[in-house]
């Protein structure tokens, strides 16, 4: 099973390197660790593995393993149920073979992998890229599975924060610690915003899910701080279905950012995930993704297929929720993080990058459904495309029939770099009141020779000055990202880049 | 420090630099003149190493290296530097942080340390008075929404940090008001020095009042007709290009 967990972001100082400068800079990667990680490196672990396949029996097995209330199985065999009768959807622009989800396990308690004695062990490539994002060598050794003894300090760290999050009355903790705690609040709101009935991947994680993160702030509460989780897929041959549930109450606030890394391996792997997010009146919820799962080799073999589900509602007048997501891993990403704007005077945002470079594949945009009056939803999305990959941008604005005064406004760029990547763009617009304000605005440009010679006779070679001019390009983006992600996307654009030239 | 030999240029089949022969030695200021459509930009492009540009014949000579075998983010590290015609925008990337990249690639190059954001920010910023511009362009996207004037403004404030060896400087004058005219000049003036020389495209004698050439050379269609010192442009002001039109090539 993968190791997931929950951190909460440290503003203390620390002292890894000093790559980009500033002391809030320095703290661009995660450096605490989550409480369940020690899974992965200790040796009285669980091995169990649920037989391969899906069946029921799977399914209770899970839920029995996790020691889950009754109401949660039965959902689960619902979903299972659901999904059995489902097709597999292929609308999407996007190219794979087909998946044996019957090949698969579903429930793996992480094997203990060769231990690495040190980071000299470790794939050059890989630590090279580490050393470029400048995470901090504990955090270097944790993905590549090397030893650490410091990961134990560092969760007693996190659960300092836990302390201060508690005092504010803010529940923070995995999926699998809030059915034991908080069972109401996951009965409550669980598939409420996704049912299982949404799409075929949404259907199967609700079935199989194996954990997440759960996340509630009380009315009228202010998180304090950016609330955030690494999720890693570890093992081999698993998929990872994890589940990510926010709730913010009348007038609270959060900035949850979700960051994503894993090893590099030859086979493909499923990651179906499915993030709900409820916001009351008043409430606003800024969900930023930076999203680095592995793409695979330059010849596109291995590579993880994201295919996730991610929405929220505004559930009350004056809600917000944001998007931000910067996507550069994953073989195939094909996900559209929406907001259905119930509440009178509700905004959705969406502010998107997504680079595809290599053999990559992304099919991702959102959906803004305006039900209220005088709702207002935003979409800015870059389109990067190198090498021989190919991205599309396809969004929804659907404004409903009493959506009074509804607005929206869409930018979508695409940025070509070289001859054999595609961009492709699909916009859809359902529009049933005359009163609503809609403006798309679309764009599809070249990277410019005239911009690289530019910085080249300054003294920029051409790698970097591509890494420059695609980073301007998403400056807008980039912008709403918390500082410390925003620098991790900007050097993760960079690298996702290398060997794009030529 | 640059010896250029009959060097002959193409683009796209269509011969533009006819056996341009020119010698610049530092501490020197040549002058370049020439009617629209000479070739002016196209061999200040050629020294910087734009592609587009086929080199069919002749050689160049830079401190002693092959300037034509050298990519052209090594000429600008070696200390060649192009102030553009039309300098180019790009939208999102701060001046500042374009500059100190730019700064800190040709500091590798030359084995010096990196500047830090802070040391870089004083230097920039004393680069910013001697051009009299306002610092508020440093935090802008380079060139981006910048006037015509600013621009070229802004090609100077980039020679001032980067120090260059070999500047040319490609019609800078045209699109400056008088007093950025006399602004600029001054920047190129406080630069000089007998160690780095300077190539400067123009239509106009007045630019050549604030700096005064050691040669001035007419390119016509592709060749060089004619040199001579500072009082060859005030002839040219006075009398066009038609009485050196039909000059054979001279051995600048
Ligand atoms: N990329 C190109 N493709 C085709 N023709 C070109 C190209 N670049 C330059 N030329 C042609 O080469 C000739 C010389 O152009 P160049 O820009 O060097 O002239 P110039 O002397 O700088 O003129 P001006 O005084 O107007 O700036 C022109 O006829 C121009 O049209
Ligand atoms: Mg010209």
């Amino acid at each position: 099973m993968s190791t997931e967990n929950d951190t909460v972001k440290t503003p203390q100082k620390s002292d890894y390197d000093d790559k980009f400068g500033s002391a809030e800079q320095q703290e661009t990667i995660e450096k605490l660790t989550q409480s369940d990680y020690k899974w992965g490196f200790t040796t009285d672990i669980e091995t169990e593995v649920a037989p391969k396949g899906l069946n029921e029996d799977t399914i209770r097995f899970i839920s029995a393993k996790k020691k889950e209330p009754e109401f949660l199985l039965e959902w689960r065999l619902k979903a299972f149920r659901y999904w059995q009768k489902m097709q597999e959807p292929h609308w999407p622009n996007v190219n794979y073979p087909p998946i044996d989800y019957q090949d698969a396990y579903y429930y793996a308690a992480p094997k203990p992998k060769k231990e690495l004695k040190s980071m000299d062990e470790v794939d050059p490539q890989l630590r090279e890229t580490f050393e470029k994002l400048g995470i901090p060598l504990d955090e270097q050794k944790r993905l590549a599975g090397v030893a650490v003894d410091a990961v134990m300090d560092s969760v007693s760290v996190a659960t300092t924060f836990k302390k201060e999050l508690a005092k504010h009355g803010i529940i923070f903790c995995s999926f699998s610690d809030a059915v034991q705690n908080h069972p109401d609040l996951i009965e409550k709101y669980l598939g409420s915003v996704v049912p299982y009935t949404d799409n075929f991947f949404a259907a199967l994680n609700s079935a199989v899910f194996s954990d997440g993160s759960f996340c509630y702030i009380p009315k009228g509460v202010r998180c304090p701080m950016e609330l955030s989780t690494y999720f890693r897929i570890n093992a081999a041959n698993t998929g990872q279905f994890e589940r990510t549930l926010i709730v913010a109450e009348e007038g609270a606030y959060v900035s949850y950012l979700e960051g994503c890394t894993a090893p590099m391996r030859d086979e493909n792997q499923l990651h179906a995930a499915v993030v709900e997010i409820i916001a009351h009146k008043d409430a606003e919820v800024k969900y930023s993704t930076v999203q680095n799962w592995y793409p695979g080799d330059k010849n596109g073999v291995g590579g993880i297929y994201n295919f996730v589900t991610k929405r929220g509602i505004c559930l009350e007048e004056n809600a917000k929720i944001s998007w931000t997501q910067v996507e550069t891993g994953s073989a195939i990403t094909w996900k559209y993080p929406s907001v259905i704007l119930k509440g009178d005077n509700s905004i959705g945002e969406f502010y998107s990058v997504a680079l595809t470079n290599n053999y990559q594949q992304a099919d991702t945009g959102t959906k803004m459904i305006h039900l209220g009056k005088n709702t207002r939803s935003t979409i800015i999305s870059k389109g990067i495309s190198a090498g021989k990959s190919q991205n599309s941008y396809r969004g929804l604005v659907r404004v409903s029939k009493n959506a009074d005064n509804a607005r929206n406004f869409s930018q979508c760029d695409s940025l070509l770099i070289g001859d054999k990547c595609g961009a492709h763009t699909f916009p859809y617009l359902e529009i049933s009141n005359t009163t609503a304000k809609v403006e798309h605005e679309a764009t599809t440009s070249k990277i410019g020779e005239d911009q690289i010679f530019y910085l080249n006779q300054r003294g920029i070679d051409t790698e970097d000055a591509i890494g420059m001019i695609v980073n301007g390009y998403c400056k807008e983006v980039f912008m709403e990202l918390p500082m410390e992600f925003a620098v991790e996307a900007r050097n993760l654009l960079a690298i996702s880049l290398e060997g794009s030239v030529g | 420090m640059l010896s250029i030999k009959n060097l002959h240029v193409s683009v796209e089949d269509t011969e533009i630099l006819k056996g341009v022969n020119l010698e610049v030695k530092p501490g020197e200021i040549h002058a370049i003149m020439g009617p629209n459509g000479s070739g002016k930009s196209t061999f200040a492009n050629v020294l910087a190493g734009r592609e587009e540009y086929e080199v069919t014949d002749g050689e160049v000579t830079y401190l002693g290296q092959d300037l034509l075998d050298m990519a052209p983010e090594e000429r600008a590290r070696e200390g060649v530097f192009l102030a553009f015609q039309y300098p180019v925008e790009i939208p999102g990337v701060s001046t500042s942080h374009f500059m100190k990249t730019a700064l800190n690639a040709i500091r590798e190059h030359r084995g010096e340390e990196q500047l830090d954001a802070m040391q870089f920010l004083k230097l920039a910023r004393e680069k910013m008075q001697l051009i009299e511009m306002d610092e508020k362009f440093l935090h802008r996207s380079v060139n981006d929404g910048f006037s015509g004037g600013e621009k070229k403004r802004n090609e100077i404030f980039q020679m001032a940090v980067l120090e260059p060896k070999l500047a040319i400087l490609d019609e800078t004058d045209s699109g400056l008001d008088i007093d950025a005219l006399r602004i600029v000049a001054n920047g190129v003036n406080k630069l000089r020095s007998s160690d780095n020389a300077f190539i400067v495209v123009t239509h106009y004698q007045r630019l050549l009042n604030y700096i005064v050439p050691d040669y001035v050379h007419v390119l016509v269609d592709g060749r060089i007709v004619e040199s001579g010192d500072k009082n060859l442009a005030l002839r040219l002001e006075e009398q066009g290009y038609d009485w050196v039109k039909d000059n054979d090539a001279v051995t600048a």
